[in-house]
């Protein structure tokens, strides 16, 4: 099991702050490609990749990252703090 | 160094009033007071949205990385949340060190770091709907200035 959080337009565009999954995905990049095939929402977060970023245990990560180990999973916009 | 991600406001004065007291070695303290600002002129609010426990934990690793590179004797970062009207403040940063330089350059670092590396995203809301801020090429173009160490260590 793994807990993915989203936030920003990526949260409103999936309609939900976070969720727990089971997963067998090897890397980011594949749990990306199992939600975009589970319903239209998730195709609409993650239309576009170079729009996202994504966090591993809360530490800025890569698309291509393996899973393993991996506890929870974050996707979200370009930051804008300050 | 101390780090403080908040909803509610904090006394800008008062923070720089107690920041940078009592060292012996402190010859420089720079502070930096962010403002909400209201570009569209039809601003009612911005929502500031926040990852709980990545923001804490990246902010205190670029605070440590500026206290190391500039052998700072002091920094403070105050980050607020939530729901802010034009004209509020934001964050604020301090440095202190023994020179001018350091104290300027790390607070330049963590202001530029704090753009893009910290996990927050802001929402402008006005009477005509509600935007999500785009990030802006030029924010991750200024890292590139400061050779982007923690994006390095972070590129695991």
């Amino acid at each position: 099991m793994i807990d993915i959080l989203y936030f920003a337009w990526v949260r409103e565009r999936v309609g939900l702050p976070r969720e727990r999954v089971e997963t067998s995905a090897a890397t980011v990049a594949d749990l990306v490609e199992e939600l975009k095939a589970r319903e239209e929402r998730y195709e609409a977060a993650f239309a576009d990749l170079r729009a996202l970023r994504v966090a591993l245990d809360q530490e800025l990560s890569e698309f291509t990252a393996p899973l393993a180990g991996v506890r929870e999973v974050a996707f979200f916009p370009p930051m804008t703090g300050g | 160094m101390r780090v403080r991600v908040q909803a509610e406001p904090f006394d800008h004065g008062a923070e720089c009033a107690r920041f940078g007291q009592g060292g012996r070695d402190v010859g420089a303290v720079v502070t930096f007071l962010g403002v909400v600002r209201d570009d569209s002129g039809a601003m009612e609010r911005m929502e500031i949205e926040h990852y709980p426990g990545m923001t804490e934990r990246a902010i205190s690793g670029i605070v440590a990385e500026a206290m190391a590179r500039w052998s700072l004797a002091d920094a403070l970062v105050i980050h607020r949340h939530g729901a802010l009207k034009p004209g509020e403040s934001i964050m604020m940063v301090a440095t202190a060190a023994r020179h001018r330089v350091a104290a300027f350059e790390a607070a330049e670092f963590l202001m530029d770091y704090l753009k893009s590396r910290a996990p927050f995203w802001k929402k402008e809301v006005g009477a005509g709907g509600a935007d999500w801020v785009a990030a802006k090429d030029e924010d991750e173009g200024a890292l590139v200035r400061w050779s982007d160490p923690l994006l390095k260590s972070n590129d695991v």
